[in-house]
């Protein structure tokens, strides 16, 4: 399979998860697994072009597959406008589901480059976060989209006292 | 954590398939794998071999058949509520597609894996009894062909044999409306049904003619129910005959308290959704 760019061809178990598989064959471990219930989406990762969980899914079916994670999404050293908008909006706290939440958010801007507040809240169902309530993820993913319309990102919603 | 050991195999045709399953009594089939691997990471289940389709050509499509649509067993959730031949011949499948779930499972889960795991509490289901879907199912004996009506038995028991492969779902097309709607187990329509109904009707003079209603979530499997139907033929559909109707929405049914909610708020909550449902497939 590709992962990131980089071909692997390795031999496993038929029942390796694609999470295990990439953190624990490839090293890549900036996947997480959340849950044991295949709710939680701290696994999210793309599939020829399509977010999955990857907890939930045999490594041995993606052979062949494309397969994109959290690693791979800045380009050169440079954050992705997801990411960034995480840092810029204050999208996560303790980071545990960062990973997927980000890897959700970008299979959406690949799609519909302008959602609406309810269509992000929507695409982020399989994601669950214990921290930040939500509000500014979903800032997050509005900062992002609008730099990649080429658009001034909305200000940030909170005020600092004077 | 890891399911137990087993076998794998990804056979190119259906008939390889069906082989495995015939030779092999711990065999099981794999499609999307989003309730059969839960199930086998827990090691409530642990198959002797998997049998992955997903490698099968010709399974992933949707096609329009002049009389009927046809979704293939590769066909996921998204791609169902996504497809304009299922909105326009069977709206009430592509809306419960759409709330089957979240993106993640909607993306990998099929359409006919839903329906051969036979969920009590799976939304598809009651959409394609409303519908009036055939399942077409192949086997070491051939093809043979189940009405969705009678192909949910009993609590995740279908009428497939442990040796047959769902092929496609048909839907009949005609009629003057269909939708689906529900109680989801997390608050509004998110994840499974505390309580679904799917309707269909035909109402081509003003009058309603024919009309079906299913029921999901509140009972021992998803099913057709009879006399909400019946209660609406020769009606004009106004809301007061939908509210009559609806009030037979747990006849036949046998109810079950789960978690989520008593026998009473589940019956409760059916008549709801099949007055909602049936509203909404008289819509415009
Ligand atoms: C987090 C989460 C939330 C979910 N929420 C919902 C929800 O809100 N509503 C809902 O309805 N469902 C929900 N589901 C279940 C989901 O819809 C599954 O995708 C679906 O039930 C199974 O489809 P699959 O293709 O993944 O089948 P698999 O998991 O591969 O198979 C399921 C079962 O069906 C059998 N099977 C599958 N395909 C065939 C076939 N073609 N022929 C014969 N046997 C077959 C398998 O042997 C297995 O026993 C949820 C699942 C998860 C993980
Ligand atoms: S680890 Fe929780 S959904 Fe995959
Ligand atoms: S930031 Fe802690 S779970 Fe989301």
């Amino acid at each position: 399979m590709t992962v990131n760019g980089t071909t692997y061809d390795r031999d496993v178990e038929p029942r390796t998860l694609l999470v295990h598989f990439l953190r624990e064959e490839l090293g890549l471990t900036g996947t997480h697994v959340g849950c044991d219930t295949s709710y939680c989406g701290a696994c999210t990762v793309i599939v020829d072009g399509r977010s999955v969980k990857s907890c939930t899914y045999l490594a041995v079916a993606a052979d062949g597959a494309d397969v994109r994670t959290v690693e791979g999404v800045a380009t050169d050293g440079e954050l992705h406008p997801v990411q960034e908008g995480f840092w810029e909006r204050h999208g996560l706290q303790c980071g545990f589901c960062t990973p997927g939440m980000i890897m959700s958010s970008v299979a959406l801007l690949e799609q519909n480059p302008d959602p609406g507040e309810g269509e992000i809240r929507h695409a982020i169902e399989g994601n669950l976060c214990r921290c930040t309530g939500y509000h500014n993820i979903v800032r997050a993913v509005e900062y992002a989209a609008a730099k990649m319309r080429g658009e001034e990102p909305p200000a940030p919603d909170w005020e600092v006292p004077s | 954590m890891y399911p137990r050991k087993f076998d794998y195999t990804a056979p190119q045709t259906i008939a390889d398939a069906v082989a495995v399953l015939a030779a092999d009594e711990g065999a099981k089939v794999m499609a999307g794998g989003m309730s059969l691997l839960p199930l086998m990471k827990m090691r409530l289940l642990s198959p002797a071999t998997i049998v992955d389709i997903g490698r099968i050509d010709g399974l992933d499509r949707i096609e329009d058949r002049g009389d009927h649509i046809a979704i293939g067993a590769l066909v996921r959730h998204a791609e169902t509520a996504a497809s304009d031949l299922v909105r326009v011949h069977a709206p009430a499948l592509a809306q419960a597609a759409s709330l089957t779930g979240d993106v993640q499972v909607r993306n990998k889960g099929t359409t006919c894996g839903s329906l051969a795991h036979a969920d009590i509490a799976a939304d598809q289901t009651a959409a394609v009894i409303a519908l009036g879907a055939t399942m077409v199912a192949n086997g070491p004996g051939g093809t043979r062909e189940i009405a969705a009506a009678d192909f949910f038995v009993d609590t995740l028991t279908s009428a497939l044999a442990p040796d047959e492969i769902l092929t496609e779902v048909r839907i009949p097309k005609g009629g003057s409306g269909s939708a689906y709607d529900k109680l989801g187990r997390r608050g509004g329509r998110s994840d499974y049904a505390v309580a679904g109904a799917a309707a269909w009707v035909d109402k081509p003079n003003g009058t309603i003619t024919a009309a079906r209603v299913a029921v999901t979530g509140i009972g021992t499997k998803p099913m057709l129910v009879d006399a909400v139907g019946a209660a609406l033929v020769g009606t004009d559909g106004s809301p007061e005959a939908i509210a009559a109707a609806a009030e037979h929405a747990t006849e036949g049914v046998t109810l079950l308290e789960d978690l989520y909610g008593s026998e009473e708020y589940k019956a409760h909550l059916a008549k709801v959704y099949a007055a909602r449902a049936l509203t909404a497939a008289l819509g415009d």
